[in-house]
């Protein structure tokens, strides 16, 4: 019992120590002073030199915190807890945050280089004319597919998936906008339609393609595409970038179509307090060298026009992650459609999962 | 003055049971009374009630639920006597109880590294001339799984129903001239019962739900409640409806629980009025 006893005030007596040190240690840092900035970013998301060269500029410090979901960055935002100072959701998330009065208005009279983005990226529908927003990273919606099973030209429209060759041999990501998405493209309809009949008709046609299916899951889709585990796969093209780092016999293609269009924009949520460091950041992101750089490391397509033009050659021209002009004008920005038709796609989603062929 | 004591000692038990038990099942009954709005309406429960979807899922739910319950007692009862007769029970023991301690996340990651196309499982298929196969994302390795996790669980309160019978009772139903296959039905499975309902009680109920291996071992093939009421809190934000499955489960648990329970209470009367004879 004595034993027991002393072993127990050891484990309590080592906790209260590391918790007094790691306080010391956050102090230290200081995320009280005024030279510096929070930072709320998806992990792995910049490339770390560039914050160090950042500091080291301007003497800012950078505080780098990470979230994995929007929906764990706004839940954090709302309780406001922490001073973030600038945070990068992506585009559904920012029309949300906008209704909630979650955001500040960007200052355009102390941002240089906003005419560095290419038109076809701004004044979208969740943030018109970029009151608030300023976009990060863009991307989009495809396939994947592996040249040891597919030939390429066997899969360049969403209509091939259909195809019964490809029995037991797709994976989706799971994603009701996304799978329902691609189906209304097939059949011609907007991504954003609020029509029962034509989401309906989506998943009827969904349902045909179950027998070709052989899974629905999440993150889980880059390691098996890696590991030849299927030979194609729906997903996101950030997903995408990654995997074909892994594997080169993956291949992406964004179907001319039509598909979604999504952004990570860069904004000010109202947690923000230290301003002059946000906008110099801002600033020192826009540039065309430092997005260039940023953009080498993550591997995402840049809305930068001018940092693309200083990209590597087969970087730039990689119509995998830069699709052709005409392809482009056809993707579509997923809009909030409110929590009632959001229910639907997800009911019809749902059925689409229960559908046993 | 000690009556006092007693009932401090009832206030921590007392709050536990208020503040994690009532309070949350309380908020989960009074959620599902409401829709996207904010209204108060049944009009969840109809829903439920006339979906196809629904009433689809429900009952995949119970048939899964069934089928891993069926499966995990057929391992657990053998593997629960085997283990009493056994020299260092206690180590035996606690190499079963060893895996609850891993979080079920990595078990399930392992199994997909096992069952994978380039897996264990299917390089031995194709060693042995049989070829890759696909297993992974079907219900039998859904089921396979679930049935591993939950073994623990059956075979502990199996194995102390087993091990609490009184030796003298198997020797003397031999020594009567009974044969093995009579001791086990009429002596040992009636002594034991208490035992069985525990553990399908607590196999059953959790395989109800289990949401997290129907995305990664069953590829969302396999959908049981679970799944919806995930998508229903984390997707659609529609806490109601999300709610209203959750109600459903709970009344399931408790029908479940009453069936298995009354069934153990009757045949204890029965095994007492034996006993006074």
């Amino acid at each position: 019992m004595k034993k027991l006893m002393s072993f127990f005030i050891a484990i309590v007596a080592a906790c209260i120590l590391l918790q007094v040190g790691v306080s010391r240690l956050e102090s230290a840092q200081g995320d009280s002073g005024a030279k510096t900035l929070n930072l709320f970013n998806w992990g792995d998301y910049i490339d770390p030199s560039l914050i160090k060269k950042f500091e080291k500029e301007t003497g800012y410090k950078v505080n780098y915190e990470t979230f994995d979901s929007n929906e764990a960055m706004l839940t954090k935002i709302q309780q406001g807890g922490t001073s973030y100072d600038l945070a990068v959701p992506s585009d559904y998330t920012i029309e949300k945050m906008k209704k909630e009065h979650l955001l500040i208005p960007l200052d355009r009279s102390k941002l240089k280089g906003m005419n560095n983005i290419g038109s076809d990226f701004i004044n979208k529908s969740f943030d018109p004319g970029n009151k608030y927003s300023i976009p990060y990273f863009w991307g989009t919606l495809g396939i994947i597919y592996n040249d040891k099973f597919v030939k390429a030209s066997e899969m360049q429209h969403w209509s091939d998936l259909w195809n019964p060759k490809w029995h037991h041999s797709i994976m989706l990501v799971d994603s009701a906008r996304d799978i329902l998405g691609f189906s209304l493209v097939r059949n011609g309809d907007s991504m954003n339609t609020r029509s029962p009949a034509k989401i309906a008709h989506a998943r009827t046609e969904l349902d045909k393609l179950a027998p070709n299916v052989k899974a629905i899951v999440a993150d889980e889709i880059k390691m098996y595409m890696i590991q030849n585990e299927a030979p194609l796969a729906v997903t996101w093209s950030g997903e995408a970038s990654e995997m074909l780092d892994n594997n080169s016999h993956l291949h992406y293609v964004v179907p001319t179509e039509g598909s979604n269009l999504w952004f990570d924009n860069l904004v000010i949520p109202k947690t923000a307090k230290h301003f002059d460091a946000i906008y110099a950041f801002l600033n020192f992101m826009l540039e065309p060298k430092n997005a260039a750089q940023n953009t080498e490391y993550v591997g995402y397509a840049t809305p930068n026009t001018k940092a693309k033009a200083l990209l590597p050659k087969d970087v730039r021209n990689d119509k995998q992650f830069y699709p052709d002009a005409d392809t482009v004008s056809k993707l579509q920005v997923y809009e909030d459609l409110g929590l009632k038709t959001v229910g639907l796609y997800n009911d019809e989603f749902l059925e689409f999962k229960m559908h046993r062929s | 003055m000690s009556n006092t004591a007693k009932r401090i000692y009832y206030i921590p038990y007392m709050l536990w049971i208020v503040l994690f038990v009532i309070a949350p099942v309380a908020l989960i009954i009074y959620q599902s009374f409401f829709n996207l709005d904010h209204q108060f309406t049944l009009a969840n429960y109809a829903t439920y009630f006339t979906s196809s979807t629904y009433l689809m899922m429900t009952l995949n739910s119970f048939w899964y639920a069934l089928i891993i319950t069926v499966a995990t007692v057929l391992i657990s009862y053998p593997a629960a006597l085997f283990l009493n007769q056994l020299k260092h029970k206690n180590l035996w023991l606690l190499l079963i109880i060893l895996p609850t301690w891993i979080n079920l996340l990595l078990k399930a990651y392992a199994f997909i590294g096992i069952f994978g196309q380039h897996g264990s499982v299917n390089q031995f298929l194709g060693f042995i001339g049989i070829g890759p196969k696909q297993i992974l994302f079907t219900d039998f390795s859904f089921i396979f799984v679930a049935t591993y996790i939950e073994i623990p669980f059956m075979i502990l309160p199996i194995y102390n129903a087993i091990a609490e019978i009184d030796p003298a009772l198997l020797a003397a139903s031999r020594d009567l001239g009974a044969t093995n296959w009579q001791t086990l039905t009429r002596v040992l499975l009636p002594l034991t019962r208490k035992g069985i309902v525990a553990g399908v009680q607590a196999v059953f109920i959790p395989s109800l739900s289990l949401f997290m291996l129907t995305r990664l071992i069953g590829g969302n093939r396999v959908i049981t409640l679970g799944t919806a009421i995930e998508e229903h809190f984390l997707t659609t934000m529609n806490w109601g409806m999300g709610s209203t499955i959750g109600v459903v489960l709970i009344v399931m648990m408790f029908l479940s629980m009453a069936v298995t329970g009354e069934r153990h209470h009757k045949r204890k009367e029965i095994g007492t009025g034996a006993k006074e004879k």
